[in-house]
């Protein structure tokens, strides 16, 4: 099952997902970046359905583009993150999406934020986060470790524990990882975590 | 998501019982559609989604490799027990420079197929220039996730050549689009991988990268009773695709594993 959890630390916020996309016993692909950068400074990474996952982060990112458009400003991560919540609750009740979603942003004033958004369209500001099977090892982990004023290498470490957990616990792990951070230079990627190379040049 | 409704306008009037045609002049059709005779409407609907389920029984494949793309597939259909035919065509052929496979409902597969080569079509003439094979696998993509949850059993691959060089991508009826570099759908598609995986190299050669299409085709046949017939091999380059070979599975089995001679220690003998 798909594993996405993140926090936030002094001045930035991670969030990691894994990279497997799965279809009942098959890994289709262990690559597929499951973390959107929906604008300059704010981050999706979202679990669920294959086609609601992408479909619905796409349709968030074009509305934020278009409100940045018509309106010359940025969304704030809290409006992005409220708007995101309203949509799935307009369609709960008639075409419910299955996406949960993690969203990581920087504003000037607010600083790094990181909204739990699950697919009943709740709605939460925290400091840590997580979705999935994944969740039951990586949520207590980092309830013991976090810190609200972590430096970045703090955070990546806390990371890589969890991945760590979750690779040696859970039955059916993901074996990659990817991990994106948003701060105030932006939402950019921090790396990924390998476990199996895609073989395409196998000296076989 | 706006669905297509065409199909639920009926071209017959609809007239009421024994009213006065004057009061019915000048009024419109309203769109509609038969319901289906049964006690359990809501049941009945499951129903036919559930059914539509298990199917997907065949394996496709599609891999890139320095070449371009090679496809292929076997040609069985199955209805549950029975073989219904074992020279279905699945690999689809939706222009001169993009190929899509078939798995899951046939009459879906080749439907959306078709219709994707149509708006593919349109795209060129609108844009004076083709399609890419991401924006092509996108409208498909798109169509089928407006349909989720209908019971559409669609599990395909788009392979082609754009300008950007060759493009695999795997399309299912939930929505979900994947672009890869090796992907096998259907029933047999465990049995291809095996096959696939341990075989594929990136620079190989337009002859081994369809013997090892055809193999991992074949090896699929032979363990998945759903898959069979012929397997058939494509490669897509990029002066487009081209048709590479058609062998039934049965005669490829004795070619790769032939049958020694036994030799008999008795003979029996006419008496004279």
């Amino acid at each position: 099952m798909e594993c996405v959890f993140g926090l936030v630390g002094n001045g930035f916020a991670i969030v990691a997902a894994d990279t497997s996309a799965v279809h009942s016993i098959l890994l289709h692909k262990n690559n597929e970046d499951k973390i959107m950068v929906l604008d300059s400074h704010k981050l999706i990474a979202a679990s669920g359905e294959p086609g609601d996952r992408v479909q619905f982060t796409e349709y968030v990112q074009k509305n934020v583009s278009l409100y940045q458009f018509r309106n010359g400003l940025p969304l704030t991560t809290s409006a992005a993150a409220n708007f995101t919540r309203g949509e799935l609750a307009t369609a709960l009740r008639k075409n419910p999406y299955s996406v949960n979603i993690l969203m990581a942003g920087y504003d000037k004033e607010a600083g790094a934020s990181l909204y739990y958004i699950d697919y009943i369209a709740t709605l939460h500001k925290v400091d840590k986060g997580a979705f999935g099977y994944g969740s039951y090892f990586s949520l207590s982990t980092m309830d013991r470790h976090y810190r609200s004023d972590m430096t970045v290498e703090e955070a990546i470490e806390l990371v890589d524990k969890c991945i760590l957990e979750i690779r040696s616990r859970l039955v059916i792990a993901p074996p990659n990882f990817v991990i994106k951070i948003v701060d105030k230079d932006g939402a950019r990627e921090y790396g990924w975590r390998l476990s199996v190379n895609d073989v395409t040049t196998a000296a076989v | 998501m706006k669905l297509d409704t065409s199909g639920f306008e009926t071209t017959m009037p609809v007239i009421g019982f024994g009213s006065n045609s004057e009061m019915l002049d000048g009024v419109s059709s309203v769109p509609s559609f038969d319901l289906p005779r049964t006690t359990d409407f809501d049941g009945f609907q499951k129903k036919s989604v559930e059914m539509v389920k298990p199917a997907k029984g065949t394996t496709t494949l599609a891999f890139i490799f320095k070449e371009g793309v090679m496809v292929a597939a076997d040609s069985r259909a199955s209805m549950g027990g029975y073989i219904s035919s074992q020279s279905v065509k699945k690999i689809i052929e939706i222009n001169p420079y993009m190929l899509g496979t078939m798995a899951g409902g046939a009459a879906d597969c080749q439907f959306w197929h078709r219709n994707l080569g149509i708006k593919c079509r349109l795209h060129e003439l609108a844009n004076k220039r083709r399609i890419s094979v991401s924006g092509a696998s996108k409208l498909l993509a798109n169509m089928l996730y407006s349909y989720r949850g209908m019971g559409l059993s669609v599990g395909t691959m788009i392979a082609g050549w754009d300008e950007t060089g060759p493009g695999l991508y795997y399309v299912d009826n939930e929505g979900g689009r994947l672009k890869g570099d090796r992907f096998s759908v259907g029933s047999g598609s465990p049995y291809a991988y095996g096959v696939l995986d341990s075989g594929y190299k990136f620079d190989m050669s337009i002859e081994e990268a369809s013997e090892l299409a055809r193999r991992s085709i074949y090896h699929a046949t032979f363990r998945d009773g759903a898959s069979g017939g012929v397997a058939s091999v494509y490669h897509v380059g990029p002066q487009g695709w081209t048709k590479l070979s058609g062998d039934d599975v049965g005669e490829l089995h004795y070619h790769y594993y032939p049958v020694a001679p036994a030799t008999a220690e008795h003979v029996m003998e006419e008496a004279a």
